[in-house]
């Protein structure tokens, strides 16, 4: 394939993270895990549910953006990902709804 | 910089010749005869094969619903038992939608893609025959089931309780789910293929705003094939597993929601819809610019509500489940998104009409099928939009008007855009045009075969006459213009009219095959790249890869702006063999292709023997699954370039054509 | 995905980014509507567990936190493996692959204690629709990690033995993405399905 020169330059960044960086990352999710363990124990009341939510968001997003190194790449891959995501969160929570799931 | 150099300028990540990866055989390497087409990734063949199959299946489908429509043709009729009738509708529309129009839009979008994107082949070469080949046996497995207890009878959404094991004793249900499983992974692989391929392969220049739009429609197609898929997927798993494991996941009886199959179903089914229309957009936005002799008008807007229409299409699913009390919230929000699709729909046929508006309009056998695509859509269009208030879709729910609508809308639009299509790329695939002449008579039986069918289903729906009916007593008919006997016969007839239309077009076929007389190599004065190289293409499409600077780059390589008086107008100053010359005037040095592989159709054939063993024997499953492993590892290791030691006699020098392309 | 590039990657594309790295982040988005379409059916059966144990009766949180913690750690190691593969260093990209795919299978391993636990315990496949869900959504994810598995020992084997076909710290990174994303969807099941009480 010849060179193209509209899109050179590639798109791919390399500030790509060290080892320690990523140990870091898995001390925190470890930690966040304990604590999403810990509501098995302790009783948060009516506080468990949103806070393990929250912890969920949490830990879904730093694998996404840290270990699958959304953060440092192309915004095409995670437009292709988050495509999938926002659908998939729309037609099941919608239809969920119909089955009067949440105010149950 | 070829393949040679680079592996022995850096050891470290040393390549394998395939001989040595894969020990057994030797690389499929022949370019004639019945092994060039098995083992081939050429985009181009593996187009010409999905069309010849999906034209196969379009022929048995629509023998199927010739006999539907034999049984209806008279009163208290015997041609099929009921039992019969309905493994033929279940067919007749599992055929239709997933083994005629998908994989036949596919086929457009194997063979024109690439082309009009300016590349050499797809992203994916292997996985594209994989595609294919899952396609053809997912096919001749869903229809093995007639010799194999029978065929599946359950209508073609296939809702509960029909499936169940209960209502459904034979094993027709399960060839549908796992069929469809296989049929699934071709489309989810060839959607990810062709996805990529528009967005990384196009030639240079080639912006996203020149890209052709039956380009931009697959796009849309593709996306909506890569998350529509998985859903059914979901709900083909869990339809398998009550029928062979036990589980009871829509059985009501067992406290089990059966609306959960119809939810999953529908996410997948209306965008199948979009699935099966937008590829027929994009043939007809083609077509009608080139025979009305001038652009597309408001290119910017076809393209936007194209992927509008691919992106509200998701939120409208339950409009098919008005009747099924999902509580009135429910159905307000949907009847108005249902209504809100309308809208881009629209923009589009106005698009088209304006398109057509003041043009010197050229009427081939490809406009007529275009212009007959508008007006049929449009009517099969404007039912669809009564169904989307819920009051009047309750009522016609189940009935011949909903079958009415979804003919019109798939048969007048996605069908006869496809026949546009056939007449107007058939030149460019196989380098003869098809008869014009035989080419009209086609069109105007099927466009009056069309109204002539379904039109009256209009009437008999609002008449009452339920779908999926098997008989209709005499006694009972009515009388006068209402009379359900009289518009059943002339959907009777009407259908065997479109038949004939079909008829003639495989005739054309045929002796167009037989026929010397070459196509001249722009015989439409066309717009778009794949119209740059020689018809039919040579095996790496382009002698030199263009640089685009247009949208309708071939029409402005032809046409310059001249000033005339009263304003500039465009003066043809090349013609189409003067501007492919100056093209391969420098032809590309390096020309990387893909080398032909027996990985993909070994992979897609562990797949039926996976299935067939759900049904019949688990052992051959695991059997399957050996193979299944087997075929994937040979792929892993097989690099898609064969080496030039494995030719015979070897390939002479580095600039042989049969090299890897730097994309897989 | 099986085709590599020979050039490195993205070399020639339109976009500047690989054709695989593409290829596998559209699958990923798509196995979201897998994975969404089978937690959805759990969340509406959760509940219907007539004739049979419920989910509290049978979760052993401490046990699912533990696997839940050993596949988090095997996307550590699995990361460790993508950076000795970009730094092209064969024999650290072979221990962690090595050590991930280990962790993974500890996963299933864990898994499958858990089901024949459940088994015992009066809770089979087709007890109820509580079972049949349950089975079902995290059966899918136990398979998806086996495939993990058998990748990763595949591609150790394939780089032990040179016969990588394209790039390799592409390869090691295309495995890896599809392993955090099960591990991904593990978050997610861990939290839907064990901790947040029905
Ligand atoms: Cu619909």
């Amino acid at each position: 394939m010849s060179e193209h020169a509209e899109h050179a330059e590639h798109a791919e960044a390399h500030d790509h993270p060290t080892n320690s960086y990523f140990i870091w990352t898995a001390l925190v999710l470890a930690l966040f895990t304990a604590l999403e363990t810990s509501t098995y124990w302790i009783d948060f009341g009516s506080f468990a549910t949103p806070l393990l939510l929250i912890l969920m968001t949490i830990k879904f997003f730093v694998i996404l953006l840290v270990f699958m190194h959304l953060k440092y790449d192309s915004k095409l891959f995670g437009a292709m990902f988050y495509i999938g995501l926002g659908l998939a969160l729309g037609v099941y929570t919608a239809a969920l709804c119909t089955f009067q799931f949440f105010v149950k | 910089m070829t393949t040679l150099e680079l592996r022995s300028g850096d050891p470290s990540d040393s390549l394998v010749t395939p001989s040595a990866a894969l020990g057994i055989f030797r690389r499929p390497l022949a370019t004639t005869g019945w092994k060039s087409w098995v083992f081939t990734v050429d985009h181009k063949k593996l187009g010409i094969m999905y069309g010849a199959v999906a034209m196969f299946f379009f022929l048995l489908g629509g023998c199927e619903a010739l006999l539907i429509r034999l049984q209806l043709a008279a009163p208290d009729n015997t041609v099929l038992s009921a039992g019969l009738y309905n493994e033929m509708f279940t067919m007749h529309a599992t055929t239709m939608v997933f083994l005629f129009v998908m994989p036949m839009a596919a086929a457009f979008a194997n063979y024109f893609l690439p082309l009009q994107v300016g590349a050499r082949d797809v992203a994916f070469p292997r996985m594209n025959a994989l595609g294919f080949w899952l396609f053809l046996f997912g096919g001749i497995f869903l229809n093995s089931s007639w010799v194999l207890g029978g065929a599946p009878d359950g209508g073609w959404f296939m809702y509960s309780p029909n499936s169940s094991a209960l209502f459904s004793p034979s094993h027709g249900v399960d060839f549908w789910v796992l069929g469809l499983q296989i049929t699934g992974i071709a489309s989810l692989i060839g959607a990810i293929n062709l996805i990529v391929t528009v967005i990384n392969m196009r030639a240079p220049g080639m912006t996203l705003m020149r890209l052709p739009v039956f380009a931009w429609m697959q796009l849309v197609v593709q996306f909506l094939l890569l998350f529509a898929i998985p859903v059914i997927t979901v709900a083909l798993f869990l339809l398998s597993f009550q029928r062979n494991f036990g589980a009871a996941f829509f059985d009501v009886e067992q406290g089990a929601d059966p609306l959960l199959w119809q939810h999953l179903f529908w996410i997948f089914g209306h965008p199948e819809v979009y699935i099966l229309i937008l590829p027929s957009f994009g043939i007809i936005s083609e077509v009608i610019p080139t025979f009305a002799r001038k652009p597309l008008f408001g290119y910017k807007f076809v393209v936007f509500s194209g992927a509008a229409i691919g992106f509200v299409g998701w939120g409208v699913w339950a409009h098919h489940m008005f009747a099924s009390g999902l509580g009135p919230v429910s159905v307000a929000v949907f009847s108005v998104s249902t209504m809100l699709i309308a809208i881009p729909t629209g923009v589009k046929i106005c698009n088209w009409t304006l398109t057509l508006w003041g043009g010197k309009l050229w009427f081939t056998t490809a406009m007529n099928f275009a212009i007959g695509t508008i007006v049929l859509f449009t009517i099969g269009g404007l039912s669809g939009v009564t169904h989307a208030a819920a009051p009047a879709d309750t009522q016609q729910t189940d009935t011949y008007h909903i079958v009415a609508h979804f003919h019109y809308v798939i048969v007048g639009g996605a069908v006869m855009g496809l026949f546009a299509g056939f007449y107007y790329w058939w030149p460019k695939m196989f380098g003869k045009t098809l008869s014009e002449r035989l080419g009209t008579w086609n069109f105007w039986l099927m466009f009056i075969g069309v109204n002539l069918t379904f039109g009256p289903m209009h009437i008999l729906g609002m008449q009452g006459q339920p779908r999926r009916m098997v008989v209709w007593p005499d006694k009972l008919t009515g009388d006068g213009f209402f009379n359900l006997g009289f518009w059943n016969r002339v959907a009777s007839v009407g259908s065997f009219t479109i038949a004939t239309g079909v008829l003639l077009f495989v005739i054309n076929v045929f002796r167009t095959a037989r026929k010397t007389e070459k196509a001249p190599l722009d015989p439409w004065d066309a717009r778009t790249l794949e119209w740059l190289t020689t018809s039919p293409p040579k095996e790496h499409n382009f002698d030199s890869i263009p640089t685009v600077h247009a949208l309708d780059e071939f029409f402005h390589r032809k046409y310059e702006e001249v000033d005339a008086e009263g304003g500039s107008r465009l003066v043809k100053v090349k013609t189409a063999e003067e501007v492919q010359a100056e093209l391969n005037a420098h032809p590309d040095e390096h020309m990387h292709l893909p080398s032909p592989s027996y990985w993909p159709i070994l992979l897609a054939f562990s797949l039926p023997i996976i299935t067939y063993g759900v049904i019949f024997n688990l052992m051959l499953s695991v059997f399957g699954a050996v193979i299944l492993l087997l075929a994937a590892f040979g792929w892993v290791l097989e690099p898609s370039v064969a080496g030039h030691d494995e030719y015979d006699p070897p390939a002479d020098s580095g600039d042989s054509t049969k090299e890897l392309a730097s994309v897989g | 995905m099986a085709d590599t590039t020979i050039h490195a990657p993205g070399h020639g594309t339109t976009t500047g980014l690989s054709n695989n790295k593409l290829a596998m982040w559209m699958f990923l988005g798509s196995e979201c509507l897998l994975f969404g379409g089978l937690i959805s059916t759990y969340m509406l059966y959760r509940g219907r567990h007539e004739g049979g144990p419920g989910p509290a009766q049978v979760f052993d949180i401490p046990l699912t936190s533990v696997s839940s913690f050993v596949l988090l750690m095997s996307s550590l190691t699995m990361v460790l493996a993508v950076n000795a593969a970009k730094a092209k260093d064969d024999r650290n990209t072979k221990l962690w692959l090595t050590v991930t795919a280990l962790l993974g299978s500890l996963f299933v391993g864990g898994q499958v204690y858990e089901f024949t636990a459940f088994y015992k315990e009066g809770l089979g496949f087709t007890t109820s629709l509580f079972s049949s869900s349950f089975f079902t959504l995290t059966g899918f994810h136990g398979v998806h990690v086996s495939i993990g598995v058998m990748m990763l020992l595949a591609l150790v084997a394939i780089i032990s033995r040179g016969r990588i076909t394209g790039d390799k710290a592409e390869a090691v990174e295309m495995i890896g993405l599809y392993w955090h994303f099960v591990d991904v969807v593990w978050v997610v099941i861990f939290t839907l399905v064990y901790l947040i009480p029905a």
